[in-house]
């Protein structure tokens, strides 16, 4: 097997576990499901920094992946959720998802359309990345539309970490990612962003007794205050 | 020097924040600081204004300040001071009142001072991707004051702003990247990615993944500037955060997300000469300003009536920027910093009127001139002023809007002529039941209000009034060299 064989695997690996993680049923096996996919990702870095001799930007990115994607971010949205779940126990009963069917027809109709919008973006004949574009803008739609169908703010970050990952691979695959001194910046803003989420989480949890978003509806046009 | 003195004045903020915990010591320092902010970009805009350069490039490319970043870097470290002003007593106010805690006042100011340097990070930076990482940076820092007094209407709205203008921002990345890829078989990859390489270099981008960019960049920034399918966030988090926030967010957050879009504007507009980046403002702008000039009409909410008028302005401002010709660059830059001042005067009197009356109802808040004729008189002249009626600054900037229309799309112009009619209708209802009659001083004690809270709107509106009698010289060529960077003279 030749690096670009493995690589368009693990791209297509991408792509399936964006597709395990819309149809979960329980927001526990939605974090293993996006630490597989955090995973798979830092092996497709980790194989585009061997591809390319002395690229040492990308072996540090796929280790930055590693220790934030796989370990750090999974272990604490599982700690957030079961610390703050366990108090209401009607909210885990109910599945995530109610028309896993009909989720998973609409998720490979966007598939197909970014395989469509990235027709002109393909600009090399090589299987590989004409494959992994459309990829990575399907995993960037289909972590909004996680954020559409989904009413519970832990799927909330997840999505957003869904759609970050598809624009982590985009640039891997477009640009051999970006400058390092970019990506770090990045990588802050995303730890910020989803330390900022956890505290979220005990907002929504002492605010509205859960952390089900559909129940914030406050704020209406019109509303009385 | 005075750049790197400008720049890192909120850094020393942030840290001398870390460690500082008396609230009285906390405010103060926070006044200082912005005003030494301040103090500093004057002597930058005299050194700009003896040596008439057009741009300054520091640290290896990275950052680079032209007019237009120059406009944003003034406004964001004038509109600094004079919130951080204003927010002296009002913060104090609130401690007192038990609305927030003292470690709550730490975080504000904490975020305070990152927000400002975010955006000055932003408005200089020649980098694309550090674009929006301060971008991000200052989404993120106000998410946090948005909910500061943590009611569950406040992190409502601080939860729908987070996750909406996240997501929209990633979108933006996405668009950033597509960028640099385009630049990626004309430029060496260090440069693909600096700003003014790329303005130079634009005919050789390649146009169809331009196109794409360009979608994400403005469906991306747009988000973040409040343009209309996406602007649902907006009214929510304007209404739901404390006074000097939201000026905060209206004079300065909307103005970056707007800046970013013009840069992107400008280099898609130097790679595609097909006006594709024009079309799109053109549409969104007016679908912007017609859509929030209608709503405007059946607001309850003080607040909430604002943040709408915020939405019709960045319409407008978005629309006159997609225009393209000279005369509505001008207007439009013109209008951005009228709009700016005006705004931000109108939250810091908003809150005042709130301290009067407890209330963001409309129908509740009456008689405001008998209650306290200085905050009644504040909010009849900023609701004139941003009406757009004839002395004040903002006049001059429809005006030249509407004559750039009339100029490339006459037919335009009458849906621009009616919407600014349906809005002046609209302020002056308004205003006429919020200031004149008779209060209802049964139904709350009025505290009293100490004026110099009422010294931020009133500086503002003297400037807006100055700028719409006289222009100075200087001022004009500081907005003549950033239309030329559009029009590409």
């Amino acid at each position: 097997m030749n690096a670009n064989a493995i690589q368009l695997l693990l791209s297509a690996l991408l792509l399936l576990t964006t597709f395990i993680l819309l149809i979960q049923r329980r927001i526990d096996s939605m974090i293993y499901t996006y630490a597989w996919q955090s995973a798979f990702l830092s092996l497709a870095t980790l194989a585009a920094s061997f591809i390319t001799p002395y690229q040492w930007d990308l072996f540090f990115s796929a280790l930055l992946i590693f220790a934030l994607k796989v370990i750090f971010i999974p272990w604490f949205l599982r700690y957030l959720s079961h610390r703050l779940s366990s108090k209401n126990p009607s909210d885990n009963a109910t599945s995530l998802v109610a028309r896993p069917f009909l989720l998973s027809m609409i998720a490979s109709a966007l598939v197909l359309f970014s395989y469509n919008l990235t027709h002109s973006l393909r600009t090399s004949t090589q299987l590989f990345s004409s494959n992994a574009i459309a990829i990575a803008l399907s995993i960037i739609l289909l972590g909004m539309l996680l954020i559409i169908t989904h009413r519970k703010a832990v799927s909330h970050a997840l999505g957003f970490m869904v759609i970050e990952n598809g624009i982590f691979f985009a640039a891997l695959i477009l640009t051999r990612g970006m400058p390092m001194k970019i990506e770090l910046g990045i990588a802050f803003d995303v730890l910020v962003a989803i330390i900022l989420f956890g505290v979220f989480f005990f907002h929504l949890n002492t605010s509205i007794d859960s952390l089900d978003v559909d129940s914030l509806n406050r704020l209406r046009e019109g509303t009385e205050l | 020097m005075i750049f790197y003195a400008i720049l890192l004045t909120p850094l020393l903020g942030i840290i001398l924040f870390s460690f500082i915990r008396k609230a009285r010591w906390a405010v103060s320092i926070n006044l200082f600081i912005s005003t030494v902010n301040f103090i500093a970009m004057i002597l930058l805009l005299m050194r700009w204004q003896t040596t008439p350069s057009f741009f300054i490039l520091h640290a290896h490319e990275q950052l680079y300040l032209d007019a237009l970043g120059l406009i944003g870097w003034t406004l964001t470290t004038f509109i600094g001071m004079t919130t951080a002003l204003f927010s002296y007593g009002y913060m104090l106010q609130n401690l007192q009142e038990r609305r927030i805690t003292l470690k709550r006042l730490q975080l504000y100011h904490l975020f305070y001072q990152s927000f400002i340097f975010s955006l000055l990070i932003a408005f200089s930076a020649n980098n694309i991707g550090l674009l929006w990482v301060a971008i991000e940076g200052a989404t993120l820092a106000t998410v946090l004051l948005v909910s500061l007094y943590r009611t569950p209407e406040a992190i409502e709205a601080a939860w729908k702003y987070f996750i909406i203008c996240i997501v929209g921002i990633a979108l933006a990345l996405f668009g950033t990247i597509l960028i640099y890829f385009a630049a990626q078989t004309s430029l060496d990859p260090s440069h693909a990615i600096l700003w003014n390489a790329l303005a130079l270099h634009a005919k050789t981008l390649n146009p169809s993944i331009m196109i794409l960019a360009f979608v994400f960049l403005f469906v991306g920034y747009g988000t973040k500037a409040g343009l209309v399918p996406f602007h649902f966030w907006l009214p929510d988090a304007y209404s739901e955060s404390p006074g000097p926030v939201a000026a905060l967010l209206s004079g300065l957050l909307l103005n970056v997300a707007l800046y970013a879009l013009l840069r992107f504007q400008i280099l898609t507009n130097l790679s595609l000469q097909n006006g594709l980046a024009n079309h799109l403002m053109i549409v969104f702008g007016l679908l912007s300003f017609v859509f929030a000039s209608l709503t405007l009409h059946h607001q309850q909410n003080i607040k909430r009536m604002f943040s709408y008028s915020s939405i019709e302005h960045v319409g407008i401002m978005t629309f006159a920027f997609g225009l393209g010709n000279a005369v509505a660059i001008l207007s439009g830059l013109f209008y951005l910093i009228i709009h700016a001042l005006i705004k931000s005067a109108i939250f810091t009197t908003v809150g005042n009127v709130m301290h009067l009356t407890h209330t963001q109802k409309i129908e509740k808040i009456r008689g405001l001139l008998k209650l306290n004729p200085w905050v009644g008189w504040l909010l009849i002249v900023a609701l004139f002023a941003i009406a757009g009626a004839p002395p004040f600054g903002l006049f001059i900037g429809e005006v030249g809007v509407f004559l750039a229309t009339l100029q490339t799309d006459p037919y335009l112009a009458i849906i621009l002529g009616l919407g600014f009619l349906v809005v002046f209708a609209a302020l002056l209802r308004y205003m006429q039941s919020m200031a004149l009659g008779n209060p209802d001083k049964t139904a709350y004690p009025t505290p009293p209000i100490a004026k110099i809270n009422l010294v931020p709107a009133g500086l503002h509106l003297l400037i807006v009034l100055i700028l719409g009698l006289y222009i100075p010289s200087f001022f004009m060529q500081i907005l003549k060299q950033a239309a030329s960077l559009f029009i590409g003279q």
